[in-house]
C-alpha cells in the first residue's frame, strides 16, 4: 500500500507541540475512565472499613474474608464451572456453524454470516428476557410439553443454573463463531482433497486435517467465551432468579445492595487475577500449538 | 444422506441462536400481563403500553441522548489520538498503543467498580457527566481501531499534493484527510453509539432513579415483572438497531466500514 511509502515522522519543534495537543483529550479521557478506575479498585481492596467510606490504612482483611469464607469459595467454583460449561458448547454448537459459512458457495452467505452474529446487536438483556420466555414454567417449552400432555408440572428450567448455563451458551456463542470463522482461514480444500484421494474417508478427513488446522480458532473462540461467561452477571442474576451465585452477582451485590465497597473491590480483583491467569495459559497453549 | 443430516444440523442450530429473538417476536403481540406461551389473542395492545409508559420513554430518550454524546465524544478524542500514533514516531509510542487497547482486556464489571469508586467521591454517581465519562473509556477503544485502519488506507501523496500547493495544514486536513477517512469516523462513531445504548453492566453500578438507561430500565423492571411489554419494547429495540446497521450500509457500506 502507498501509505507504507511514507513512514511516521518523528516530530521535531512546533511539531511536538501538536502531537503533545492530539494526544492530551485521549489520554486524559483514558487516564479518568480507565487508569484511576484501576487503581482505585485496587486501592479500595485493601481498605478496611466496610462501609463504602474507607480509612487510609492498608490491610489484607477483604482478600482474607473472601478466601476463607466457604461460601466464596463456592461462588469461585460455581464462576469457573459456568465459564467452562458455557465455553465448551458454544464452540461444540458454534463449529459446525463456522465451518458452514467458512466453506459454503451460496450466494446467501452474507446473509447467513449476518444473521449468525446478528443476536450481537441486541442487548444482552433483551436475549435474557427470550430465554424467560422460552424456558419458564409457562414458557414456550413448558407449555408445549404440557399440551402434548408429556409433563404433569412443568419442568424447571429457569430460575436455577441451568437456565443461566442455556441462556449464556447462546448469548455468547456469535463471539465463538466469529473467532472460529476467523481462524478458519488456514483450512485449504486442496488438502482434504488430496487426503480423499489418497483413500482417506470423510471422518479421517475432518479428524486428520480439518480439525488440526481449526484447532487455534477453536483455542480462541472457547478463550473468548470463557472470559465473558466468568464475568457475566446481568444473565446469571435475570436467569437465576436469585439462586445462581457467582463472582459478577456477588460483587454486583456487595456494590449495590450490601454497600461493602471493599469486599466488591477484592471481589472484583479476584475475578480480574482469574482472567488475567486464563489469558496467558491461552497464550502458552496457542504456543504450543503453532510451534 | 450425510448432506441431509448437516443441513438439518445447521438449520437447528440456526433455530437455537435466534430463538430468544423469534419468541420475542410473537410474544410482543401478547396483551396478558404476564409471560405465557402462545399468545392468547394477537394485537398490538403491548406496543401501545410501551408508549404510555412514561419510565421507558424518558430513559430512552436520555440513552439516546448519552449515546449521541458518548459517539461524538470518542469519534473526537479517537481522530486526535489515531493522527498521533499513525502519523508521528515519538518516545512512549507503544505504551499508548497498549493503553488505548487495554480497556478490551478488563471485564465491564470489575472496571465498573472502579468507576463507581472513582465517581462517588466525585458526587457524579446517577449524574450525565460521570454516565458519559464511564462509557467514554469503553468506547474509545473502538474508535481508535477503526480510525487508525482508515488512517492507514490514506494515500499520502494526496496531502502533499495540497501542501505543495499551498494549503494550510489545518485545511488539508479538513479538506483532504477528514473526507478520506469518512468511513472509519462513521463506523466508529455507530459503534460507540450501539456499545453505550446497549451498555447495562456498567451503567448498573452507577445510575439511579436521576439517569437510568433504557438497559437498566429494562433489567430493573425484568427483575419483578416479566410481561409482555417488554417483549415489545424489545422488538422496537432490535428494530432500531437494524435500522442503523442498514442506514450505515447504505451510507458507507458496511464491509468498507468495518
Amino acid at each position: 500500500m502507498s501509505a507504507t511509502a511514507y513512514p511516521a515522522e518523528c516530530p521535531a519543534g512546533r511539531n511536538r507541540l501538536i502531537v503533545l495537543m492530539l494526544l492530551v483529550p485521549g489520554l486524559l479521557a483514558l487516564l479518568c475512565t480507565f487508569l484511576l478506575p484501576m487503581a482505585w479498585l485496587a486501592r479500595a481492596s485493601l481498605s478496611a472499613g466496610g462501609m463504602t467510606a474507607f480509612g487510609s490504612e492498608l490491610t489484607l482483611a477483604n482478600y482474607r474474608a473472601a478466601l476463607t469464607d466457604p461460601f466464596y469459595w463456592q461462588v469461585g467454583l460455581n464462576t469457573l464451572w459456568l465459564g467452562v460449561t458455557v465455553s465448551v458448547f458454544a464452540v461444540l454448537l458454534g463449529y459446525p456453524i463456522a465451518l458452514f459459512l467458512a466453506r459454503t458457495q451460496s450466494r446467501w452467505r452474507g446473509v447467513l454470516t449476518a444473521l449468525a452474529v446478528a443476536p450481537l446487536l441486541t442487548s444482552a438483556v433483551v436475549r435474557t428476557y427470550g430465554w424467560m420466555v422460552l424456558l419458564g414454567d409457562r414458557g414456550v417449552i413448558n407449555s408445549t410439553l404440557a399440551a402434548l400432555s408429556l409433563t404433569d408440572a412443568p419442568i424447571r428450567l429457569s430460575n436455577n443454573s441451568l437456565g443461566a448455563n442455556i441462556a449464556l451458551i447462546e448469548i455468547l456463542m456469535p463471539y465463538a463463531i466469529l473467532a472460529m470463522l476467523a481462524g478458519f482461514g488456514r483450512l485449504n480444500p486442496a488438502l482434504e482433497e488430496a487426503a480423499a484421494m489418497l483413500g482417506a474417508n470423510r471422518l479421517r478427513v475432518f479428524w486428520r486435517i480439518i480439525l488440526p488446522l481449526s484447532l487455534p480458532g477453536v483455542l480462541t473462540g472457547a478463550l473468548l467465551v470463557f472470559v465473558l461467561a466468568i464475568s457475566s452477571f446481568v444473565t446469571p442474576r435475570l436467569m437465576g432468579g436469585g439462586r445462581v451465585f457467582v463472582l459478577g452477582t456477588e460483587i454486583y451485590s456487595e456494590a449495590t445492595v450490601t454497600l461493602n465497597w471493599p469486599l466488591a473491590a477484592a471481589l472484583a480483583m479476584i475475578l480480574l487475577g482469574i482472567f488475567s491467569t486464563v489469558i496467558v495459559l491461552y497464550q502458552r497453549a496457542l504456543r504450543g500449538l503453532e510451534g | 444422506m450425510q448432506r441431509v443430516l448437516w443441513s438439518g444440523l445447521i438449520v437447528l442450530l440456526y433455530l437455537f441462536l435466534l430463538a430468544p429473538i423469534l419468541v420475542v417476536f410473537v410474544v410482543s403481540f401478547d396483551t396478558r400481563n404476564y409471560l405465557a406461551f402462545p399468545p392468547e389473542s394477537w394485537s398490538f395492545g403491548s406496543y401501545a403500553k410501551v408508549f404510555r409508559n412514561a419510565a421507558f420513554i424518558s430513559s430512552f430518550g436520555r440513552s439516546v441522548v448519552i449515546g449521541l454524546a458518548v459517539s461524538l465524544a470518542a469519534v473526537t478524542m479517537g481522530t486526535l489520538l489515531s493522527l498521533a500514533l499513525v502519523r508521528w514516531k515519538f518516545r512512549g509510542r507503544e505504551a499508548i498503543s497498549f493503553l488505548v487497547l487495554a480497556p478490551f482486556l478488563v471485564p465491564h464489571i470489575v472496571l465498573a467498580v472502579g468507576i463507581m469508586l472513582v465517581l462517588a467521591p466525585l458526587g457524579l454517581l446517577d449524574s450525565y457527566r460521570g454516565i458519559i465519562l464511564a462509557h467514554l473509556g469503553i468506547t474509545v477503544p473502538y474508535t481508535v481501531r477503526t480510525i487508525t485502519m482508515s488512517l492507514m488506507a490514506v494515500d499520502r501523496r494526496v496531502e502533499e499534493a495540497a501542501m505543495v500547493h499551498g494549503a494550510a495544514p489545518l485545511t488539508v486536513f479538513r479538506r483532504i484527510t477528514l473526507p478520506l477517512i469518512r468511513p472509519g469516523l462513521i463506523a466508529g462513531g455507530v459503534i460507540a453509539f450501539l456499545i453505550s445504548f446497549d451498555e447495562a453492566t456498567i451503567s448498573l453500578f452507577i445510575v439511579s432513579v436521576k439517569t437510568s438507561t433504557l438497559p437498566t430500565e429494562i433489567y430493573n423492571y425484568l427483575e419483578i415483572s416479566t410481561d409482555p411489554q417488554i417483549a415489545a419494547l424489545s422488538v422496537i429495540l432490535i428494530l432500531i438497531s437494524i435500522a442503523v446497521v442498514i442506514a450505515v450500509e447504505r451510507l458507507v457500506g458496511l464491509r468498507k466500514a468495518l
